[in-house]
Order: C-alpha cells, then sequence, then structure tokens
C-alpha cells in the first residue's frame, strides 16, 4: 500500500522549469583560477610523464624504460615503499579508529576531545625534515628515550635489533602522522553513528559485539575504507620525512625518484619518467579498488 | 497480579530529580499513554522500563519478574523510537530480521516471520527497499514490524509519529491501535500530544515535573480531572476568576453575575477568590433555560473553522470561548451582539489553589 498522501503528491503536475535568460553562468569565473591550475599542475605534468616515460633520451617511443624498472633494486625499491606504505595505513588506520572511538563513545571528560582534535591536526601535518629530526633526537642512536631506557632501566633498544633507519623505523615514523590523520577523519564518522542504532539493536536482543558487527562497522566500512586509501596514498607519496630521515639508506621510490630527478648517480630522466608512472599506476589501482569496494559496501546510501 | 508494575520509580540526575515516586500496574494487553508537557519526564520513565536508564530507586517487574537491572537485551521489550531509528544498512527484510536473526532462528522461520510482519503493516513488496527509499510514515511502520517481530512481552513507542505529517500521524494512530487490539500487546505509548492521547489510550498517565498528577481512562481524565495541571493540560478550557458567595452551596460571582459551581477542589471559603474552569462544549448560545446558569455578555470574536464555530464571550473582566456547530440556517451571531450563554453548575470546576 502507498500512503495517500504520496500517491496525491505525485499526481501534482511539475511546476515548468523557469527559462534560462542566459546560458552563460558567472560561477565560471569563480572556477576559472582552479580549472586553470588543474591544468598547468597537474594534468598536463602527469601526461607529460606518461609520455616521457615511452620516450627515450631522442623522443622516440621505447618500451626500455618500462622494462627497466624490473632491475632488481627499482623492484626492491617498490616493494618497500608498498610495505611501508600499507603497514603505517593499516596501523594508523587500526590505532587512529580505536583511539576516535574512545573519545567519541565513551564517557571520557569532556576537555579531551577537543584536545585531541587540536593535536591531531597539528600531528598530521607535522612531516618532513622536523619529524625525522624530532624521531632522530628521541629515538635515534643516541636519541633522548634511547638513553634514558639504556641509563635508567638498563635496556638497549638498539641492541634488540631495533633501527631507527630501516623499514620498522620508517613506519613508526610515519604512525605518527598517520594516526592523528585517521583520528580526524573518523571523528566525524563516528558521530554519525545515531544512538538510535546502538539501542535499537540492544531492545532487539543483539549483544555489543553484534551491533558492531551487523550495523556500526558495515555503516563506517565506506569512511574506513577511504581513510585507510589515504593513509596509504600519504605514505606512498612521502618523500622528505624518509629522505631527511634515512638519507640514501633505505632505498624506497620516491627517494629513488627524487635522486633521479635531481641529477643523481645515474641520471636518466625518462627512467625517472617510468618510476612515476609506476607510483601513479600503483594509486590508479588502490583508488579503483577503493571505489570498487566502496560501491559494494554502501548500496544503502543514497 | 499486574502485567507490568513500577513501584516507587525515581531517577536522579546529579542534583535533579527527573521522576520521582512513580507507581504503575498495567494489565496484560492494556494501552497505556504517557502524557505531559516537554522534560517532565516521559522518555526517561520509559527508558527506565526498557532497560537504558537504571531507576536511582524502585523497582520494575513485568509478569511477575523483577527486570530493574536487566540490560536492555535480556528484556524481551519492542520498542518504536521518535525517528530515523533504523538501520539504514539494510533492507526492510532485514531490519524486520534483525531480532530474529541476534536470537539465532533459523533462516526458513526468520523468512516466515518477516512476510507475515510485512503483510501486518501493510507493505508486503517493499522487504527490498533501503530505509532511505520509504516516506516517513513507512519507515515507522517498519520500525513497529521489526519490534514486534521477536513476539515482546511489551511494546514501548516514544512519540513515533510526532516526525510525521498530520494526515500521516491520524492514520497510523488508528493503524497502531488496531493492530495492538488485534495482537493483545502490553503497550505504553508516550505523547505531549493530548488528543493523540485521548484518542488512543485505555488509561492515560498524565505527568507534571517527574511526577504523576493522575491515572485514568480518558473519559476520566477529560471529564474529572484531579489537579489544576491536569484541568488546563488535557483539553482547552476557559479559566475564569471567581469569588466566593456561599461555599456551602457553590454559589460564586464572576463579574458580579451569580451562578453555582457544582465541583470543586477543595474547600471554598467565603469571600475568597479563585480560578474556574469551565469547557467550551459544555456552554450553550442563548440555550433555552435547560441549563441552570445562566450570563450575559458580548460576543468578541466570532472564528468558522467548518464544522463548528467557536466564540468568544465577553463579560466584563472575564471572557470565555464556546464552540457551537455550525447550523446553515443560523447564521452565527456579529460581532458586539449580546449574548446569554449557559452551562450547568456540574460543568463548572473549581480549581485547587489560589488565583494568580
Ligand atoms: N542523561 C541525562 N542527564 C541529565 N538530565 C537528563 C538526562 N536525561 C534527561 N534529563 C532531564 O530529565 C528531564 C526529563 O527528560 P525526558 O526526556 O524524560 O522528558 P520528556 O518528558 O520525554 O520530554 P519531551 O516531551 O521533550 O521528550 C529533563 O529535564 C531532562 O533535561
Ligand atoms: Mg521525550
Amino acid at each position: 500500500m502507498v500512503d495517500q498522501s504520496e500517491a496525491q503528491a505525485i499526481a501534482i503536475p511539475a511546476q515548468p522549469a523557469p527559462a534560462r535568460a542566459s546560458t552563460f553562468s558567472w560561477a565560471w569565473i569563480g572556477v576559472t583560477p582552479f580549472l586553470a591550475f588543474a591544468v598547468l599542475f597537474l594534468i598536463a605534468p602527469t601526461l607529460f610523464l606518461i609520455v616521457g616515460a615511452f620516450q627515450d633520451a631522442q623522443g622516440h617511443f621505447t618500451l626500455a624504460n618500462l622494462a627497466d624498472l624490473a632491475q632488481p633494486s627499482i623492484v626492491r625499491a617498490y616493494r618497500i615503499s608498498l610495505e611501508i606504505s600499507i603497514t603505517s595505513a593499516i596501523l594508523g588506520a587500526i590505532f587512529g579508529s580505536l583511539i576516535a572511538a574512545a573519545a567519541v563513545l565513551n564517557g571520557l571528560p569532556g576537555w579531551l576531545r577537543p584536545t585531541l582534535l587540536t593535536f591531531s591536526g597539528v600531528a598530521s601535518q607535522f612531516a618532513g625534515v622536523p619529524l625525522a629530526f624530532a624521531f632522530l633526537a628521541t629515538l635515534g642512536r643516541t636519541g633522548l628515550v634511547t638513553y634514558l631506557l639504556n641509563t635508567y632501566l638498563g635496556f638497549n633498544l638498539y641492541s634488540t635489533g631495533f633501527n631507527l633507519l630501516s623499514f620498522w623505523g620508517l613506519t613508526i615514523t610515519y604512525l605518527y602522522f598517520q594516526i592523528p590523520l585517521m583520528i580526524l577523519i573518523m571523528t566525524p564518522a563516528l558521530d554519525g553513528l545515531k544512538r538510535e542504532w546502538r539501542e535499537a539493536s540492544a531492545i532487539l536482543g543483539a549483544s555489543t559485539w553484534q551491533y558492531w558487527r551487523y550495523v556500526a562497522l558495515p555503516v563506517l566500512w565506506p569512511s574506513l575504507l577511504g581513510a585507510t586509501l589515504l593513509l596509504f596514498a600519504n605514505a606512498f607519496g612521502a618523500v622528505a620525512t624518509a629522505y631527511a630521515l634515512t638519507g640514501s639508506s633505505l632505498n624506497i621510490v620516491t627517494i629513488l625518484l627524487f635522486a633521479q630527478i635531481r641529477g643523481d648517480v645515474l641520471h636518466n630522466a625518462n627512467l625517472g619518467y617510468a618510476l612515476a608512472f609506476g607510483m601513479i599506476l600503483i594509486t590508479g589501482v588502490s583508488n579503483g579498488a577503493y571505489i570498487w569496494l566502496r560501491s559494494r559496501g554502501e548500496r544503502w546510501l543514497k | 497480579m499486574k502485567f507490568l508494575e513500577l513501584e516507587g520509580i525515581q531517577k536522579v540526575y546529579g542534583p535533579n530529580t527527573v521522576v520521582q515516586d512513580f507507581n504503575l500496574s498495567v494489565d496484560k494487553g492494556e494501552f497505556v499513554t504517557f502524557l505531559g508537557p516537554s522534560g517532565c519526564g516521559k522518555t526517561t520513565t520509559l527508558r527506565m522500563i526498557a532497560g537504558f536508564e537504571i531507576p536511582s530507586a524502585g523497582a520494575i517487574r513485568i509478569n511477575g519478574k523483577d527486570v530493574t537491572n536487566l540490560k536492555p537485551n535480556q528484556r524481551q521489550i519492542g520498542m518504536v523510537f521518535q525517528a530515523y531509528a533504523l538501520f539504514p544498512n539494510m533492507t526492510v527484510a532485514d531490519n524486520v530480521a534483525f531480532g530474529l536473526k541476534v536470537a539465532g532462528q533459523s533462516s526458513e522461520a526468520i523468512r516466515k516471520r518477516v512476510g507475515e510482519m510485512l503483510d501486518v503493516i501493510k507493505l508486503p513488496q517493499f522487504g527490498d527497499r533501503y530505509p532511505y527509499q520509504l516516506s516517513g510514515g513507512q519507515q515507522q511502520r517498519v520500525a513497529l514490524a521489526r519490534a514486534l517481530a521477536i513476539k515482546p512481552q511489551v511494546l514501548l513507542l516514544d512519540e513515533p509519529l510526532s516526525a510525521l505529517d498530520a494526515k500521516i500521524r491520524l492514520s497510523l494512530r488508528e493503524e497502531i491501535r488496531s493492530l495492538q487490539r488485534s495482537l493483545g500487546i502490553t503497550t505504553i505509548f508516550v505523547t505531549h500530544d493530548q488528543e493523540e492521547a485521548l484518542s488512543m489510550s485505555d488509561r492515560i498517565v498524565v505527568m507534571n515535573e517527574g511526577r504523576v498528577e493522575q491515572i485514568g481512562a480518558p473519559f476520566e481524565v477529560y471529564n474529572f480531572p484531579r489537579t489544576r495541571f491536569v484541568a488546563s493540560f488535557v483539553g482547552t478550557l476557559n479559566i475564569l476568576r471567581g469569588k466566593v458567595v456561599d461555599g456551602a452551596s457553590g454559589r460564586i460571582t464572576i463579574d458580579d453575575q451569580q451562578v453555582i459551581a457544582g465541583r470543586s477542589m477543595g474547600n471554598l471559603q467565603n469571600g475568597e477568590v479563585r480560578s474556574v474552569a469551565l469547557r467550551p462544549e459544555s456552554v450553550t448560545l442563548n440555550g433555552a433555560g435547560e441549563k441552570r446558569n445562566a450570563m450575559q455578555g458580548i460576543i468578541e470574536e466570532v472564528s468558522f473553522l467548518g464544522a463548528v464555530v467557536r466564540m468568544r464571550v465577553r463579560f466584563r473582566d472575564n471572557a470565555i470561548s464556546l464552540d457551537t456547530f455550525n447550523n446553515p440556517g443560523a447564521p452565527p451571531p456579529e460581532r458586539g451582539a449580546p449574548v446569554t450563554v449557559s452551562f450547568q453548575p456540574e460543568d463548572l470546576l473549581v480549581l485547587e489553589g489560589e488565583t494568580h
């Protein structure tokens, strides 16, 4: 049965659309700078890169650059980059979500939440040389925490095999901005969970776990997925932090690319384009996967 | 033993007592409404029955079993919220199935029960829709089906119609009531709309500032209010200032015209000024002598409401509204026309307390 009022609403004849006075909208003037910016600094360079990846130094078409990506050192760089990005994205997503959930859902004192959000806002943008320096000064071989642990607790961090200039060192350093970024994104998403949903599920007999399993997580899923992907891209494209921290002792793709562009050791601009093209491809695939997963996870959204 | 019992319920938040000394016994299958102004503690009391809040004092029993400290998911209660409570990520069918699924019922049993419930709410083809694809009225019907699917012992509804437009509200009101009757389910309905309360309930609990003012059938609460609050909150009421001439016989004067008040809250002292209440529908215009109180006044305002014509008659300091049925053969009097109004002594109720 259809509500009567709806049936009536449908029967009301549509208002004639107001005649367009002119086809030109002044709003175009507002977005022109953005469009120009996008073309100049995003689309054009990307096309340039892609074209360059398929050219040799003389400008002839070649697949040699892409073939060169198969060198062991470059494959290793991609692998390390992916590993660090995926690990730091997943760990950042887990810890960030848990912290956001604790701040939003539980009866913590009122001042805690704004404090956490302000801190996260700052920390999520804290990267590059200052961040690398901060970590060297705390967890480096002669860092403050390393020193305090050693002197007062007799615990030698570096004897456990830990090294800040390593995979885990870089991952931990990245987590410094990944976790706060996740907190910033997930807080509004968690706020969007309505109290009625939790109460309705409880009164229908569901346990807390069942509420999360069947209601809260499915509702949060698109945000969680999107945020994790953003974290991945964030880590994958980072160069300054890694470079400042490890120099070239840990070869990730962006550092390799940086070296090519700066005209270091084995200068080959077209190989650099191919490296960048590979990164664009990986980012593109992960975005595609995101869109696909998301469209499956949110059929229920408008 | 009554089916649902609230005994000496109290709820305190910090320094505020928001519900106090609440006693209520509900029969199996009864439809009881909590009626009162915003903030009077209706929702808080309902949430204590549901288990979302624990009473600061008192006990709640369902079917003889003390549930005061049970978790909501152990009480087997159905609840319909004001709005937006359907799970947005599930279809209508999955929403209705939710309580059965978490209870571990077989998918065959669930499918059957969901089909029954969708038929009951007259949305059999809507099983595959998502909540956002439904109107507000349809959403509330699905919420009702979801609550009833688990065959709850008690059904709680917290202003389930207040977010809907007037027409749907009216039809859904009847639908809920007839469904409740046919299932024989014990129901508590919360509203601040007195018309809703009067038209739906077996009994009404009128609440004010965390207290029960009166519990009774709609007829009782409307015609025989026990407190000033109930008299003024339930229904439209004319309140006049009267001076007591002779307390024993109920003789009072209103703007120096003498009338007899047949009912009163508390004793009348000769000479004191009290508020007196008179329902618009008990007053007859130019009534033909069969009513024993008559007063002279002037028509101040006439509003034509369709079936009913509402008029305002001024005496001197006091004025009353009265309703007459529209009669095409007799147009209503003009503004400024002198009229006589009449009413019975028992329709005039002297309220408790001083006037202000
Ligand atoms: N968690 C709480 N903490 C403190 N005070 C509360 C809390 N919940 C409700 N109150 C207070 O208790 C009083 C009663 O609230 P309640 O929601 O029961 O009113 P209500 O009768 O349902 O009103 P409405 O018609 O507006 O829904 C209000 O004054 C409210 O501010
Ligand atoms: Mg309420």
